[in-house]
């Protein structure tokens, strides 16, 4: 178990490389260096621009130097230092921006992800065994509602009643007291308050597929010999089904959860965007939007990062639950 | 006296499928008894209802099927640890097939063993694991009771090292081993009729070979009867002592396994025993190997009459492919159903 | 002997009867038994007339718009659905009409109310004349689908969507939007598919170490958040590109995405394919490895190429209207439903007039309907499985 651990942490590597250098290059990709075009903006402001300090961070990002040597002096500061840059829009280092947003969007694709097990599961497993009961119908129109319907056109909708109906403002996942407040156990609390919404629509729209993988997977299953033998055995149905079929059919479903995870981040951006949260997707449009690009550069690596841990950490479930895998 | 060695009835067995395309009549009126400890073959090409007939038996039987008529009787001995003689009926027929009372008998008084042993055993539990639950649930043990148990009957159908082995998955364990697994499984709660299911069919010859003298050395020491279906006539020869010859759901032929071999009735039994090959006969006794003509009819649209008689070469017309043959006791233990033997 | 001549009579009889009966023995070629198992999926036959209704829509969208999508039209702005009646007040019935509103502020909310005036109707019109335009861009003309007629214009409308902020109809920007959006989803799905055949079959059929390598690549490129990445990419987009140029760029982004998703159905039939007896017969009669694959396994997987395709659009429709949503798509003037959807982000407008969320309709019931008709041809590409 161990070894396959320590081959899976190994095989991350190069996909870690890789997934830095493309960074790189979207960061790279918009014309000019960024930081002509922001002493440019200070002179416009009428701001005095201290050639010395521009020549600093010219010389610390490798500006003006080839982009292979940029590339590395980047890498080198995060590796290093944590440093990833300095945001020219909010003139402060990108690391002191990401990280309550990165936290916010990882605490609701999480959420969403457990939402939509608690329903997916118990859902899928009970419109297999009643494959073409009522239930079993309504649960296909649900799921189709969430393949039809995006988050963020959820969002608009939700937004719209609870604005004309309940008179509420669904936006943020803070009161305002809060928003700017250091972390506590009140700001937690009031968090958890809030989050429920974004991450009932982010499980709305990802739950559909969930539902129908197990459903389908288990309907595979159901018929295998060796649930037959086990009913033979004379179990009843509810510890049979869950005992041997859903075991085998939740597997491929694990071993998605990287692939699960990156669509959740998906849709969280979009959907924080409609209600404007304070989780990265509004801070990425506005990074681009800018050209702000060690901040947009950072956040794209730093969520990618996030389901290639995801899918490492499937990956070693899998190989706990499933015997076959872990000795391959 | 007689009643005493019974074991189980079925009694105009009918199970269909009730299909889009139609209804599959898979077991239609399907009439044999089993005494106890004896080995009862079952019969016949694929499809013809051998293995829906077992299911139909354990109340197994799967989606969009049903018994629609027809009883089973399981004579079981009351409290038979307490070395009880008292027999009670229970009409299976009646029992819903989820209920309580269903399951404490199946796995416990019948138990099955399946087709193929690659297949039914669960890939992600330790075979351990699936016989000592079969043993909690119907002795209501401890856990490490089970476990000496199920150990116990792995040594007993020749398991090696069957204190290790216990906590092997399925997927380390050739074909053999998961069989005699799947047989250990099926025995461990002593039942009175272990129902085998072509058990052999995906195993090679030699392991067929042990399997087949592992079953029966198991059954003259535990006393069980078997109901042991399958298609190939050569191993019926070697188990049983009856054998029941099934056509597309309807019993064609009962009788003692000499009388099958040596005086078949029925020109389907016939036919079957012409098409199989023989060692050890002299050139001019060789005689070409005959199959049966054309090929199982389509189960939506069963013949009428005898369902056999579109590759009878015995049949009369206007009358094979009018009326519904007649069971026919030929001699006592042999009945034939074709209206050749009709007095 | 006689006994055994008779026999053999009837047996020759018999099979003779059957010969005839083979010949009455329909035989249905395989494209037939996929409609017939496709026929069978009732919400997916419905959806390929929604589908084709709706490309109808989209090739014609001038001709079914009733209103020039760009015109705003002060005198009726946000005004909502217009409602169609075929009776009158007095319970007459008519050829379907609308009422004349007229335009009414609330003294207390300020809010702005249609009222409608019930002396005054306007038959609605098919085919009647309206703003000038060119049929697939060849002929003028000014006839359109439905509308009011031509006199009645100025004082009312025919807004089945209602109107935005400037007093543009809705359903006619609706008509337009389906132009762009349903037009990328095909075009990058057949861009993807392109790139997904070639190295999905090139990963299929050779296996081995480029398989491999492919594998882990799409594996790669399936762990990056997919909306975050077009975001980065769409940015890079150059500010003044007109707007056919963001067109394919935004087309291209997706494709070079999407492309994973084709790759891996068309691997997975490949590598099934290739242990299949008849395309070992094949090689063993000499074909050619072009001829197995065009003659011998482009035939079988076909079926399933198509289904996966019709399953990958919605996906495409999405990521546009997305992109576009959230401004790093198309832009204004460019009309796609996403595009429309950045009306419905201000919040005042969307509760002043909640119709603005009706591209958002389109949107789903699009998706939808590809989804249902992609489920009905994975289920007909193989008719012979049960």
């Amino acid at each position: 178990m161990l070894a396959y651990i320590v081959r899976r942490i190994l095989i991350m590597i190069p996909t870690l490389i890789l997934i830095s250098i493309i960074s790189f290059t979207a960061l790279q990709l918009p014309p000019g260096d960024y930081l002509t075009s922001y002493a440019a903006q200070l002179r416009q402001m009428g701001e005095s621009v201290d050639e010395e300090a521009i020549n600093a961070l010219r010389e610390r990002y490798g500006l003006g130097e080839p982009v292979y040597v940029q590339y590395l002096k980047w890498i080198h500061g995060i590796l290093t230092r944590w440093d990833w840059g300095q945001s020219m829009e909010w003139q402060r280092p990108v690391r002191d921006l990401i990280g309550e947003a990165l936290g916010l969007t990882v605490a609701l694709a999480v959420f969403s992800l457990l939402i939509s097990w608690l329903i997916a599961i118990p859902m899928g497993v009970f419109s297999a065994t009643h494959q073409y009961s009522i239930p079993d119908y309504l649960m296909s129109i649900f799921s189709f509602l969430g393949i039809g319907v995006p988050s963020f056109l959820w969002a608009l909708i939700i937004m719209y009643f609870a604005q004309t109906q309940l008179g509420l403002n669904v936006g943020g996942l803070f009161s305002e007291k809060y928003l700017s407040a250091p972390w506590s156990w009140d700001k937690f609390v009031d968090l958890l308050q809030h989050i429920w919404i974004p991450g009932l629509i982010v499980a709305i729209e990802n739950t559909a597929g969930d539902l129908r993988t197990t459903r389908a997977n288990l309907l595979d299953e159901v018929n295998k010999p060796y649930v037959e033998l086990a009913r033979a055995k004379g179990l009843s149905e509810g510890r049979l089904i869950w005992k041997y079929p859903v075991r085998v059919a939740l597997n491929p479903f694990f071993s998605t959860v990287g692939w699960s995870l990156a669509n959740r981040i998906s849709s969280i951006t979009l959907m924080s965007v409609v209600l404007s949260l304070q989780t990265t997707g509004p801070l990425q449009l506005r990074a681009l939007t800018s050209q702000d690009m060690y901040l947009a550069g950072a956040i794209l690596m730093l969520l990618s990062t996030l389901t290639v841990i995801g899918t490492l950490v499937s990956d070693i479930l899998l190989a706990w639950v499933d015997p076959r895998i872990r000795l391959e | 006296m007689e009643n005493d060695q019974l074991l189980l009835q079925v009694e105009n067995l009918k199970t269909y499928f009730f299909l889009d395309e139609g209804t599959v009549r898979a077991v239609d009126g399907v009439d044999f008894e089993i005494k106890r400890g004896e080995t009862l073959g079952i019969v016949g090409e694929s499809g013809c209802g051998k293995s829906v007939t077992a299911r139909s038996i354990l109340r197994i039987v799967p989606k969009p099927g049903r018994i629609v008529e027809g009883e089973i009787i399981l004579h079981r001995v009351v409290d038979k640890r307490a070395g009880s003689k008292m027999i009670e009926q229970v009409r299976l027929t009646d029992l819903d097939p989820m209920g309580p009372i269903m399951r404490s008998l199946r796995g416990c008084e019948m138990a099955l063993v399946p087709q193929e042993p690659m297949a039914s055993l669960s890939p992600v539990h330790t075979i351990g694991d699936q016989i000592m639950e079969a043993i909690i649930l119907h002795q209501k043990v401890s856990k490490a009771e089970a476990r000496s148990q199920a150990i116990d009957m792995l040594k007993l159908v020749g398991f090696p090292k069957p204190e290790q082995r216990i906590d092997a998955y399925t997927y380390q364990l050739s074909g053999g081993l998961r069989q005699r697994a799947v047989i250990a499984m099926a025995l461990s709660c002593h039942p009175s009729l272990l129902i085998a299911d072509e058990p052999t069919t995906a195993l090679d010859v030699t392991t067929e070979a042990q399997i087949l003298k592992l079953m029966r050395s198991l059954q003259q020491e535990l006393g069980m009867a078997i109901m042991y279906i399958t298609h190939n006539l050569g191993v019926v020869a070697q188990m049983c002592e009856r054998v029941v010859v099934m056509y597309m759901g309807k019993v064609v032929e009962e009788a003692d396994v000499d009388a099958i071999f040596h005086k078949p009735m029925h020109p389907y039994t016939a036919a079957l025993l012409r098409s199989i090959p023989r060692l050890g006969l002299k050139t001019r006794e060789r005689q070409r190997l005959e199959s049966i003509k054309g090929s199982v009819p389509d189960p939506y649209s069963i013949p009428k009459g005898c369902p056999f008689h579109p590759r009878c070469t015995k049949r009369i017309r206007g009358v094979c492919d009018v009326q519904d043959p007649p069971n026919v006791q030929v001699e006592p233990g042999h009945k034939v159903r074709c209206v050749l033997y009709q007095s | 002997m006689a006994v055994r001549d008779s026999i053999q009579e009837e047996i020759a009889i018999e099979e003779e009867e059957l010969r005839k009966a083979g010949e009455q023995v329909y035989v249905a070629p395989p494209w037939k038994l996929m409609w017939w198992r496709f026929r069978k999926h009732k919400m997916a036959l419905i959806s390929s007339v929604v589908l084709i209704v709706f490309y109808f829509i989209a090739v014609f969208c001038e001709f079914v718009a009733p209103y020039d999508p760009d015109l705003p039209m002060l005198q009726f702005k946000q005004a909502p659905p217009t409602e169609i009646h075929l009776w009158d007040t007095q319970g007459q019935f008519h050829f379907p009409f609308v009422y004349q509103y007229t335009r009414a502020m609330d003294p207390q909310t300020l809010a702005i109310t249609f009222i409608p005036v019930t002396d005054t109707r306007y038959p609605i019109q098919f085919f009647v004349r309206g703003f000038e335009y060119k049929l697939l861009g060849l002929w003028k003309t000014d006839i359109h689908l439905f509308g009011l007629p031509p006199e009645a214009q100025d004082l009312q409308g025919v807004f089945i969507f209602g109107t935005d902020r400037l007093g543009r109809d809705m359903f006619s920007r609706v008509c337009y939007g389906a132009r762009l959006s349903l037009s990328m989803g095909l075009v990058s799905v057949f861009l993807s598919l392109a790139l997904g055949v070639v190295l999905g079959g090139i990963s299929g059929y050779y296996g081995g170490r480029i398989d491999i390598l492919i594998q882990r690549v799409i594996e790669f490129i399936r762990t990056i958040p997919t909306i975050p990445l077009y975001m980065t990419l769409a940015a890079a987009l150059p500010r003044d590109l007109p707007i056919e140029g963001v067109y394919f760029g935004i087309t291209m982004i997706i494709a070079l995405v999407g492309w994973t998703w084709m790759a891996r159905v068309v691997r997975g039939r490949f590598l099934a394919m290739r242990e299949e007896d008849f395309v070992l017969a094949a090689r063993l009669n000499g074909s050619s490895e072009m001829r197995i694959i065009l003659r011998h396994m482009l035939p079988s997987f076909l079926s399933y190429i198509i289904a996966a395709l019709t399953l990958n659009i919605p996906n495409m429709i999405l990521s546009e209207t997305g992109l576009s949503f959230i401004g790093l798509g198309l832009r204004p003037p460019a009309i796609s439903w996403g595009v429309l959807l950045q009306e419905a982000m201000n919040l005042r407008s969307l509760v002043l007039s909640p119709w603005v969320l009706t591209p958002g309709f389109a949107v789903v019931l699009s998706v939808l309907a590809f989804n249902f008709v992609g489920d009905g041809l994975r289920d007909a590409a193989d008719p012979y499985a049960r």
